[in-house]
């Protein structure tokens, strides 16, 4: 695999943008710290009837199925035993090990005393086993770390190289270590999310009569977790065109184009699961005449259906446009079902509302800040990217 | 790459089936039933006269600060909240009217206590939906899971608690009864035993024919309450949701249950990849190419 070793890209760290990172980073956590002085009323547009907002909705539940690129491309690379994607995974690595620390810190601001988190994985005996949440709790604090940890031979090879002895010979011996152990982390890191993807499905599916008879299914874990492989795709599929602009890199085409047909096939099962499943138990009705709840329906499907054609033909897939284009479609429809979910066709009853206060959403948009400046940061100074396009005809 | 897709959906397929048949138990799975110690609350809306005695009683036996939000004069809460754990509410539609008493319905089957992650909100004795303080996360789960919209949060407070009514289970320690009950001056809300409660719902129904909607809400409802209601208007009229005779969490339970085995699958699904992944190693690196 040496023809297509990752490297650091390299060049100054402190550009102009990265400035206007750390400045919406700086606001965000300026505003964390004073959430934390007056409570989660002032600083944020929630309320008895919508004890979930944003933070949940987005940086929890959407962020961590926008970070299933990790996930994805591991199950395809060492599962389905396609080495070609190699190159990929780390980059996949590196943004689902910043999307999910950014849920769990989003996870931190939101609850209400996060002094307690810690009694979570240690109060064994105490566990509800009922609780999806927990199951979510446990899973994402273990993932995070392994995340790290198949990440960690990036950072090793380039600490064997330090000029610090100490530090290489450690690098190098935890780097023999790894080679042996890291199968085992992967295969963690591939239960793990197959596990609380699906039970972020299960954890509305409590909601039962407070979510729209269009959303409520015993499928929900099931349509959590094969949407999350789709968005994992379309984000691989995006960032390697991204970063290959940014970066002037060589761009991974061919690995692109077959990506995206397994995630078409993904995508029209989703669609046809929400649809055999509402037949089956006499919902179809609602799919016409429940006032914005259809039309949010019909505009989620859409979503899932365009980019499903789009990317179902060889032609579609040839053209990287289409690609690129087919995915954001996926990204946004992945992320309105699970806003949908959990925040649109969640229904307290009557008199209650919510929108996301400003401080709330410059938060959030803190945080998203400080997930691109990591970023690049490491992608700069670490072997994460790689430059050359692997393998070239060896197919077609 | 045609093989890559059919394994793919070969695997989908797999996780597919294993759901399906993990409904499988649903069926199977007896509904709880309330504990032989539960005791409870019997509400009759023909008996109260608004007079709210009961929200103030329930403040005081509370240690919750008058709610004077609303209005600078009254403790006048206009709904649950963090310093409310019961309302009076009237309903009034076509020249009918009726009071409506709101509190924790203490659920046979709670769905706050199938949300809570450690424990927290647990049935505790009695069958009494009570929360713990240092098990609280303050996650909220409670709130979106329970059906009756009870729990509330200190929105205000920079170390908040969830507040909602325990059945003045202190109260009921000093072999008092619920501040509530004590003090209705028309007995329209009444404590006992929940075998007894549900018998004299049931014996006031044949005592007064067409009296009350033909209906005790919470004798199935949502899989059933430790708080009963006898009602002159019918009950979603008086905010009392239509649950149907299951108990909301059932169906998370069977899911989780049924697809985790007791953590038998999850480590089955581990062992599994793993082998796959050393077999594929052994192989070497080919697949990329075929
Ligand atoms: S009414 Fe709500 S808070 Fe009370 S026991 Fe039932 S689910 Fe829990
Ligand atoms: S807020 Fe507290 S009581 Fe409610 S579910 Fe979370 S941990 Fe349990
Ligand atoms: S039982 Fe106690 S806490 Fe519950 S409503 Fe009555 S007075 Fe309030």
């Amino acid at each position: 695999m040496s023809e297509h070793k990752a490297t650091p890209v390299g060049g100054s760290l402190m550009t102009p943008s990265m400035r206007i990172l750390l400045f919406v980073f700086m606001v965000g956590a300026a505003l964390t710290v004073w959430r934390f002085a007056v409570g989660l009323g002032p600083s944020t547009g929630l309320s008895d009837g919508y004890p979930w907002g944003l933070w949940i909705a987005f940086d929890v539940v959407t962020g961590t199925a926008l970070a299933c690129g990790g996930y994805a491309m591991a199950l395809l690379v060492y599962i389905f035993n396609k080495g070609k994607y190699h190159p990929l995974v780390r980059p996949a690595l590196l943004t689902s090990a910043l999307g999910y620390s950014v849920a769990a810190i989003g996870i931190i601001i939101d609850v209400g005393r996060p002094w307690f988190i810690w009694r979570i994985p240690i109060s064994v005996g105490k566990w509800n086993l009922d609780s999806a949440l927990l199951e979510v709790a446990l899973c994402v604090m273990a993932y995070v770390m392994v995340l790290w940890i198949e990440l960690s031979p990036a950072f090793l090879e380039k600490w064997q190289d330090s000029g610090n002895t100490g530090l290489a010979n450690f690098s190098r011996g935890l780097s023999k270590f790894m080679d042996k152990a890291l199968i085992w982390f992967i295969a963690l890191g591939m239960l793990l999310p197959t596990m609380h993807q699906s039970s972020l499905g299960s954890v509305i599916m409590l909601a039962g009569p407070r979510l729209h008879k269009l959303w409520h299914t015993p499928w929900l874990p099931f349509l959590y977790l094969i949407s999350c492989i789709a968005m994992g795709y379309a984000v691989v599929v995006m960032e390697s065109t991204l970063s290959s602009r940014a970066f002037g890199r060589q761009r991974e085409d061919k690995m692109l184009a077959s990506l995206s047909g397994v995630t078409s096939g993904i995508l029209f099962l989703f669609v046809a699961v929400r649809f055999v499943d509402l037949f089956l138990r006499g919902r179809g009705p609602l799919l016409i005449g429940e006032g914005y709840y259809s039309v949010m329906f019909w505009l989620e499907t859409v979503l899932f259906l365009a980019p499903a054609i789009m990317l179902a033909g060889s032609r579609g897939r040839a053209r990287i446009a289409t690609m690129f284009r087919a995915s954001m479609m996926i990204v946004v429809a992945g992320s309105l079902y699970r806003f949908d979910s959990y925040l649109v066709a969640f229904n307290p009853g009557p008199g209650w509302s919510y929108f996301p206060s400003v401080p709330e959403t410059v938060i959030t948009l803190g945080l998203v800040a400080m997930e691109i400046m990591v970023f690049i940061m490491l992608v700069k100074s670490f072997p994460i990217l790689s430059g050359t396009s692997p393998m070239p005809a060896h197919r077609k | 790459m045609a093989r890559t897709r059919r394994a793919f959906l070969k695997g989908l397929a797999y996780a597919g089936g294993t759901a399906a048949v993990s409904a499988v138990p649903a069926i199977a799975s007896e509904p709880r039933k309330a504990p032989d110690d539960a005791v409870g609350m019997l509400y009759d809306t023909t008996r109260c006269i608004g007079c709210k005695a009961c929200v103030v009683a329930c403040h005081e036996a509370n240690d919750l600060p008058p709610d004077t939000r609303g209005d600078a004069l009254y403790d006048a809460p206009q709904s649950l909240n963090d310093r409310t754990k019961n309302i009076i509410k009237l309903y009034q539609e076509d020249g009918r009217r009726s009071y409506m008493k709101q509190q924790c319905m203490h659920c046979i089957d709670p769905a706050c206590v199938g949300a809570c992650m450690i424990g927290a909100l647990q049935k505790r004795e009695y069958g009494i939906v009570t929360w713990e303080s240092n098990r609280c996360i303050g996650c909220r789960y409670c709130q979106v899971a329970c059906p009756y919209n009870v729990p509330k949060f200190e929105w205000e407070e920079a170390n908040p608690r969830i507040i909602k009514c325990e059945l003045c289970n202190h109260r009921l320690a000093e072999g008092k009864e619920p501040a509530c009950c004590e003090v209705c001056p028309r007995d329209a809300v009444i404590y006992g035993k929940y075998d007894e409660l549900l018998a004299e719902a049931k014996k006031r129904m044949a005592d007064h024919p067409g009296r009350y909607v033909d209906k005790i809400y919470g004798e199935h409802d949502g899989g059933g309450t430790q708080v009963l209601y006898l009602s002159h208007v019918p009950f979603e009229k008086l905010g009392l949701p239509e649950l149907g005779d299951e108990a909301v969490p059932k169906l998370n339970r069977t899911i989780q249950h049924g697809v985790y085995k007791g953590m038998i699958a999850p480590a089955a699904l581990y062992v599994a990849m793993g082998a796959v992944m050393l077999r594929n190693r052994r192989k070497g690196d080919k697949g990329g190419e075929s």
